[in-house]
């Protein structure tokens, strides 16, 4: 939709950014710019606050009890948590496919369009072709354009994480953050989803927490380490996979703990 | 002394397996018994005409068609407010103080006893609030009866349903409305409604809340409004079974046989309903 944000203007501005469960800090002070057009690969061990993260790009966090943010995240200058941004509204601007696929007890179409339909009425026409356009973004079309009215539940593992994928790019985003959207799927199924996040970027900014290093090199642009909370390191991916610059990016990326 | 642990299990299989067979005995037992005692009573004379000679002939039909009324009545009276309820504990509610007291109050409610809502019914529905004995009255008693049932179940079924849906009905820009609206209300449906029946099944049967609120002696023509009395078939077989001398014991076990019927009837509609929705979703 709108991704006219001239190049070197960031998308998404995170600010100071601090989360707290309680008062047990997930992340610390978390500066970080994330751009149109580029993959961004958010890395490291586990309980590093990559899910926590995420999940405040898009106000998720907002559900979590108890939960405290301190910092601010603006999207294209404007910061999300004004008053007068609509919670809704930046969901459909900033999606997130989860680690785990979910799709809804209703069919493949149901699906996709459960999200558009939320915000307004649409002719067929219309819907059909964002079906469409939807799950062959996500590399799905083929594998199901005769079977769309069948229930979603009985798709396969992989199938139903690229239909997780359709359903949030049915929503028309200009961001699109992935938890660990690989983690439960076998090579050729994170072949296709990684091939389609590749044609994805060309429209859209995108942020993905990889559920391995390797992943991170293979997509990412940029990649950000990220260790107990605080952001380690943050560069071009290629030169963060190759020369760290922090000793701690190097012990893990070379696989001395994790 | 050790017993083998084979032994042991061999045992505790016995004594459960015991215990699951008793537990069918009696139903077995007072099904057949009724059954077998009214079922000589039964005629299309029984289900569709009055009772005459002080009750002692005749049918059953004025009573027959109040208990429907009432049953009617009260799901209209328990079915919005319970349901209703149930959605907001179970999506809405906040742990605190004010949903504690409410929850206390529901299991309070559960806990008071069928005839205490009767003179409750009267205090406020006849007499207060002026309805009389009326059809009214009683299916807003049994429906006061009816909520802590419809609330429980409803708001068990309602928990029940995965928390990633709310999760993903959120990320997808859903409001919490639409989520229950669209995919949470529709998964617990069949469980609302076999908590509903139950619910209902119960007020149909019971005789002391509609002892004081609505339930006629002796009524042989059928209400007009919700503003009439209605005779009703609990408080009929209590009448005929110990008010009135010289009643032939097959026509007592007839109107049983008869009440029993209509409660199992509703029970196998809510075992159909639940298939239908479960078949009609494949996952």
């Amino acid at each position: 939709m709108n991704n006219t944000a001239t190049p070197g203007k960031a998308k998404l501005v995170l600010h100071d950014v601090s989360f707290y469960y309680g008062d047990q800090p997930a992340v610390r002070q978390i500066n970080l710019r994330i751009y149109a057009n580029e993959i961004l690969a958010i890395f490291g061990p586990a309980m590093s606050g990559k899910s926590t993260l995420l999940r405040i790009l898009n106000r998720l966090s907002d559900l979590a009890e108890e939960g405290r943010l301190e910092g601010e995240v603006l999207l294209d200058g404007k910061n999300i948590h004004d008053p007068d941004v609509s919670v809704i509204q930046l969901r459909t601007r900033v999606g997130i496919v989860f680690a785990v696929p979910v799709p809804l007890p209703l069919s493949i179409q149901e699906n996709v369009t459960y999200g558009p339909l939320l915000g307004r009425g649409r002719s067929k026409g219309e819907l059909d072709e964002l079906v469409e356009r939807s799950l062959r973004a996500a590399a799905l079309w083929d594998e199901v354009k005769d079977r769309l009215s069948e229930s979603a539940t009985a798709l396969s593992g992989g199938q139903q994480q690229r239909l997780c994928l359709a359903r949030v790019l049915a929503l028309e985003p200009e961001v699109i953050l992935l938890d660990e959207p690989c983690s439960g799927l076998d090579p050729i199924s994170t072949l296709k989803v990684e091939k389609a996040l590749l044609a994805l970027k060309e429209s859209h900014s995108i942020v993905i927490v990889p559920h391995n290093v390797q992943q991170a090199s293979r997509i990412g642009d940029k990649a950000a380490f990220l260790l107990m909370g605080e952001l380690v390191e943050y560069g071009v991916a290629e030169q963060i996979f190759t020369r760290p610059k922090d000793p701690r990016t190097d012990d893990y990326i070379t696989g001395r703990f994790g | 002394m050790k017993i083998p642990r084979y032994t042991m299990q061999k045992i505790a299989f016995a004594i459960i397996t015991t215990a699951a067979i008793s537990v069918g005995i009696p139903l077995v037992l007072v099904i057949g018994y009724i059954v077998a005692q009214g079922i000589g009573a039964l005629s299309w004379e029984f289900i569709s005409a009055a009772p005459r000679n002080g009750m002692r002939e005749g049918g059953i039909y004025p009573a027959l068609v109040g208990t429907v009324w009432l049953t009617i009545g009260t799901a209209v009276t328990s079915i919005p407010l319970g349901v209703g309820a149930a959605i907001y504990l179970a999506e809405y509610a906040a742990d605190n103080w004010f949903t504690r007291t409410i929850r206390l109050a529901i299991i309070n409610l559960a806990g008071v006893p069928s005839v205490v809502y009767g003179l409750f019914g009267l205090g406020l529905f006849v007499i207060f609030l002026r309805f009389g004995m009326s059809i009214l009255a009683g299916s807003l008693t049994l429906g006061i009866m009816t909520l802590p049932v419809i609330i429980t179940t409803t708001e068990q079924a309602l928990v029940a349903v995965p928390q990633s849906f709310r999760v993903v009905n959120a990320s997808l820009g859903g409001t919490t409305w639409q989520g229950i609206r669209k995919v949470i209300l529709p998964q617990a449906l069949p469980g609302i409604m076999t908590g509903i029946i139950l619910g209902l099944e119960r007020a149909a049967g019971e005789t002391a809340p509609i002892l004081f609120t609505v339930a006629a002696f002796f009524l042989p023509r059928l209400p007009h409004s919700v503003f009439d009395q209605t005779m009703a078939l609990p408080y009929h077989l209590f009448v005929i079974s110990t008010q009135v001398p010289g009643m032939p014991i097959r026509i007592q076990y007839g109107t049983a046989l008869v009440l029993m019927v209509f409660v199992l009837t509703m029970n196998l509609l809510a075992t159909l309903i639940r298939r239908y929705y479960r078949r009609r979703r494949q996952w």
